[in-house]
């Protein structure tokens, strides 16, 4: 019994450091074979469309509700000291830093990842990939790396255009709503929001969460086993696994980034 | 591996042992497109290919035949470079694909085609954007030039006014054949067909068979066709290979094969539930299974 348990993990353990290992091959093959998806980046604009243009309306609406809910919450707790007036930097700063790439990561995982993996992986269970390669084209340069780029490229913007739902949402229930005052609401934003290190380390967040979300989700696509269960199961490790790198990604990143801010 | 036959007890099977050890086949070297000698072959521990031997000649349809299993299509993933031998030759053309780097593979590819099980088609692209693929990766046709190319491949299938169609609107025998246009796009010296037939309606089936007779003879291709359709395949191939247990347990013309003696080509030709290959899986004894067994309680 105990044999078996230590068997079992050891077993569960190489497995992991093999799929780990084999991602990374993954990944390097994938940036040298990225010449395709710049020379020809109709392709990769085309995958862009999919990923990014598709994943509008749940990144807008998303940024929109989330926006809403922190003018309130946030002049719930602001008025209480008497600091409504700073409604317009908790706002701005929750969104561009954390919010922002967080939940555009999370959302962008669920929706695009989940069809980049389902997508590959159909293609290979239908043999597409292998009548490719018999056609002298190489899938990595054709199928993946325009996805790749596409979502890594896609990742930033979506979570820009999150963030900016998020703070309209954020001033229409904090001014037009509750009455903060409108001029303040903006000044206070405009004078506490540095573009290096609000903004740019937000979109910097943004990027890699985009690389690290399309990364698993091609891996995984390209890694499932050609059935209806493994294409199943590669789209649900797509999602649980990419939501958990990007939430520990965040952590990594803001303690790098905003570490000894004040 | 197993001896195929000898002529008293089918007239013509013989000829595996005249054709691998006499000089014809130093006549027929420059004929040969497609040479397979002792090939061995296994996933992991599992041995599929023993010890094959096959030639296929220019412009002939080779048929490749034998029950699910026994390594047909490892045969031609062999042939398309996609796998290695572990020990033998394969050579095409010339050329060994197991041992081209990438850039030999892709070119040798080049000059063959491939028809999967299921047609494979991309599913994003239209019947006309599949048959186009090849022409747009690999060569520098401007694009009015590839329509009329790929309105001709769609024509010889008999498919030109469903170049706009999805392959989802297509049905099984309209996909195979737009997967065949594709696969003679570029007008390759090889074509292979993972089973061509399965799946397919009667009309679909004889129209698939004829298309893939007459393709081969109008473009002076060699057609290897892996199957387990008997009837259909007889009616269009030059020369069948019967693969069983990792060997080539037989070979022959059609006619050879049809009026084979040997038990195993005559189940596989008839359709026979038990013979050579059992119709039930190795199992203990059904008595003892059921507990009627001795000493069963």
């Amino acid at each position: 019994m105990l044999k078996q348990a230590i068997e079992n993990l050891g077993n569960h353990t190489i497995q992991g450091v093999w799929r780990i290992g084999f991602a990374c091959r993954f990944f390097l093959a994938v940036l040298l074979h990225s010449g395709t998806a710049f020379r020809r980046f109709g392709l990769t604009i085309r995958e862009m469309y999919f990923t990014g243009v598709l994943s509008l309306i749940i990144i807008l609406v998303s940024g929109l509700f989330v926006g809403m809910v922190l003018g309130l919450q946030g002049y719930e707790t602001l008025q209480r000291y008497g600091s409504e007036s700073a409604l317009g930097t908790l706002v701005a700063l929750s969104l561009v830093r954390e919010l922002g790439p967080v939940l555009a990561g999370l959302l962008f995982a669920s929706r695009a990842g989940s069809a980049i993996t389902a997508e590959i992986g159909l293609m290979k269970t239908t043999e597409q990939l292998s009548a490719m390669e018999m056609m002298a084209v190489d899938p990595l340069a054709r199928v993946v790396a325009p996805r790749f780029w596409a979502g890594v490229i896609s990742m930033p913007l979506l979570a820009t255009l999150f963030s900016a739902m998020g703070i309209l949402g954020g001033y229409l229930v904090g001014v037009r709503l509750i009455g903060v005052d409108e001029g303040t609401f903006w000044s206070q934003m405009q004078g506490s929001v540095d573009f290096t290190q609000d903004i740019l380390n937000g979109v910097i967040k943004s990027v890699v969460f985009g690389l690290a979300v399309t990364t698993i989700a091609l891996f995984e696509g390209y890694d499932a086993p050609p059935t209806a269960e493994g294409v199943s199961g590669a789209t649900t490790r797509t999602v649980v696994t990419s939501s958990l790198v990007v939430l520990a990604l965040d952590f990594v990143l803001t303690a790098f980034m905003f570490r000894g801010l004040n | 591996m197993k001896t195929p036959v000898n002529g008293d007890e089918a007239p013509g099977l013989g000829r595996i042992a005249a054709l691998h050890s006499s000089n014809r086949l130093d006549d027929l070297q420059h004929d040969t497109l497609v040479e397979i000698e002792n090939a061995v072959f296994g996933y992991g521990a599992r041995p599929v290919l023993k010890g094959v031997n096959l030639t296929a000649k220019r412009g002939q349809v080779v048929a490749i035949m034998g029950s699910s299993g026994c390594g047909k299509t490892t045969l031609l993933r062999l042939i398309g470079g996609q796998i290695k031998a572990s020990q033998g030759t394969v050579r095409v053309a010339g050329e060994s694909p197991g041992e081209l780097d990438r850039t030999g593979l892709y070119r040798l590819r080049r000059k063959m085609g491939m028809l999967f099980q299921f047609g494979a088609l991309f599913t994003d692209m239209s019947a006309f954007d599949n048959v186009a693929f090849q022409l747009r990766e690999h060569t520098d046709l401007p694009e009015d030039a590839i329509r009329d190319l790929v309105l001709m491949k769609l024509h010889a299938v008999g498919l030109r006014g469903a170049a706009h169609l999805m392959p989802a609107e297509l049905s099984g025998g309209m996909a195979r054949r737009v997967a065949l246009a594709r696969a003679i796009a570029l007008e390759p010296m090889l074509v292979m067909y993972d089973e061509p037939f399965a799946g397919l309606d009667p009309i679909s089936l004889g129209v698939t068979g004829n298309l893939i007779r007459r393709l081969t003879d109008t473009l002076g291709l060699t057609s290897l066709v892996v199957t387990h359709d008997v009837q259909e395949s007889l009616k269009i191939v030059d020369y069948v290979y019967f693969v069983s247990e990792g060997v080539i347990m037989a070979e022959g013309t059609a006619a050879e094969i049809r009026a084979s003696g040997l038990p195993y080509v005559h189940q596989f030709v008839h359709g026979e539930s038990d013979g050579p290959v059992p119709f039930h899986y190795p199992a203990r004894p059904y008595a003892d299974d059921l507990g009627l067994g001795e000493g069963s309680a």
